[in-house]
């Protein structure tokens, strides 16, 4: 759904500063997705000799180290320590390429992989090359059969080109949204469901046929492959010092043009919204992160889209998702309808994800359409409280995380929800698409 | 030689039994549907050999004590 409902922006913003394009730099000059031929014209083959480090060059992982590339799949994990996690194994390793995207707000990956598919396989092969990898597996989901398409053709001509000294095998998963969690994708590789695996042994002690195995998101293995052809003083260019480079950001909601743009770390959420032609309406919050995210008031807009100046506010980069709410919707029933979604989607694994988050979302349905018996929101912030850190995965936090910073960012709503009934909104469709809150029909 | 210790439950394996709480309600609690909230994960020195009790009798084998702290 997400697909049909976001058109890529055509072109940047006259506003975005030079330098902050880069893996969509091809696209902003063609317009039209890079086929192999152009991507070799503008970048060369991948470096994988110099992966390895010689007199000549330095080893992608200390490159890595050095520029400060994060995990773009959401949870910021630093890409240095993963590589040299899984190259400091024994045995030959496997590199998975996480682009699943599960998460509904994002289309980021499926716009990289189609615009620039030789810039994400560059990145897979060269990990490959520096942990010791033959193999790579790239996980998409099984719903975007025209994604598969491209990439599939982007594979076909590097087989022609003999272009890898590695396997490139393409995989199409079932894509509930827990799905995309890296040990769904290791357990579907080995026979199981794409369900997340939980505790030890990790997946880069023993994953993918009890190999050492790297899991990265699509986007970071695309800045890796820049960042081993320019090195990491050249992605410190662009970003902070703390957390440099660029991200992709999908921008939805109340904004004039939804889609997918790059922006420098540190970029203002104001700026990242002007630069999706702006606000159509006032604005009450943006929910940054996606459904899994942080609920931020207008008040906090001003804030750089920045691990460090979030964190305070309870919120995170994420997979740079942006969904901006008008003033005129009622957060707490787009809330309420979105929790339902996230309930629906459990793995069923764990007790206090299977049982809370169901019952989060009724508490929540309640509060949103002014049925709230007086014990709701106590009963609601205790139970909110129970999900983080008790499940297999991250899903219960994430959806603790939207529901404890709803209640915070709509605090005057949730006053009015429970003294005087649902505000006039609470009855309006949702403003943001959320799918049906139906169970997945299959993990295999 | 000892060593600290911390408790971790495998949340898949686990089904909500509660005798863990029974056996070691220092440091495990339930919540309203009988699943395991842990109040510390780090095991005090006085409460081994409950902990190693409590390991054993679960009947899901899904609660453990890990070598380090938590």
């Amino acid at each position: 759904m997400n697909s049909a409902a976001m058109m890529p922006l055509a072109l940047p913003h006259p506003s975005a500063p030079p330098g902050e394009t880069r893996l969509l730099a091809d696209w902003y000059t063609t317009g039209r997705p890079a086929t192999l031929n152009d991507h070799l014209t503008r970048y060369g083959p991948p470096p994988v000799a110099a992966a390895l480090g010689s007199r000549t060059s330095v080893p992608l992982v200390e490159a890595v180290e050095a520029a400060g590339l994060t995990g773009r799949g959401g949870a910021g994990f630093p890409t240095a320590r993963k590589l040299r996690a899984v190259a400091e194994r024994r045995g030959r390793a496997v590199v998975v390429v996480n682009a699943m995207e599960s998460e509904p707000a994002s289309c980021k990956d499926q716009f990289l992989s189609t615009v620039a598919p030789h810039l994400v396989l560059d990145g897979a092969v060269l990990a490959a090359a520096a942990v010791g990898a033959d193999t790579v597996h790239i996980c998409l989901p099984r719903d975007r059969a025209t994604q598969h398409r491209q990439l599939s053709a982007a594979l076909d001509e590097r087989r022609r080109a003999r272009l890898d000294p590695v396997r490139l095998r393409l995989q199409a998963l079932p894509h509930p949204y827990v799905s995309s969690e890296s040990t769904s994708l290791v357990r579907w590789l080995n026979g199981g469901p794409a369900r997340p695996q939980g505790s030890p042994p990790r997946t880069h002690e023993r994953g993918v046929h009890r190999r050492p195995t790297l899991v990265n998101n699509a986007e970071t293995l695309a800045h890796l492959a820049l960042i081993a052809r320019y090195g990491p003083d050249w992605y410190r260019q662009a970003g902070t010092p703390d957390e440099p480079g660029t991200t992709l950001v999908t921008l939805s909601g109340a904004v004039a043009a939804t889609g997918v743009l790059e922006a420098a770390l540190g970029t203002s959420i104001t700026t990242l919204l002007d630069r999706a032609g702006e606000p159509t309406e006032p604005l009450q919050a943006v929910l940054l992160g996606g459904f899994a995210g942080t609920w931020l008031p207008r008040a906090h807009l001003h804030t750089p889209l920045a691990r460090r100046d979030l964190a305070p506010l309870g919120a995170a980069p994420g997979a740079g998702v942006l969904i901006a709410l008008p003033r005129a919707a009622c957060g707490l029933s787009e809330t309420a309808q979105i929790l339902a979604y996230l309930a629906a989607h459990s793995a069923r694994q764990c007790g206090p994800c299977h049982l809370g988050l169901p019952a989060v979302a009724e508490d929540f349905t309640a509060l949103a359409a002014g049925r709230a018996d007086p014990g709701l929101l106590p009963r609601l912030r205790r139970r909110t409280g129970l999900l983080p850190d008790r499940g297999a995965c991250r899903h219960p936090d994430g959806a603790a995380r939207l529901a404890a910073s709803a209640l915070r960012a709509f605090a005057d709503d949730v006053d009015h929800h429970l003294t005087h009934g649902p505000c006039p909104a609470a009855h309006q469709p949702p403003r943001i698409p959320i799918p049906p809150a139906t169970p997945p029909e299959t993990w295999r | 030689m000892t060593s600290t210790r911390s408790l971790r439950v495998n949340r898949i394996t686990c089904t909500g039994q509660g005798l863990c709480a029974e056996l070691l309600p220092e440091l495990i609690d339930l919540d309203e549907w009988g699943y395991p909230l842990l109040k510390d994960r780090a095991v005090p020195d006085q409460l081994r050999t409950h902990a190693r009790q409590a390991v054993a009798a679960c009947p899901r084998l899904a609660l453990h004590t890990d070598r380090g702290r938590p």
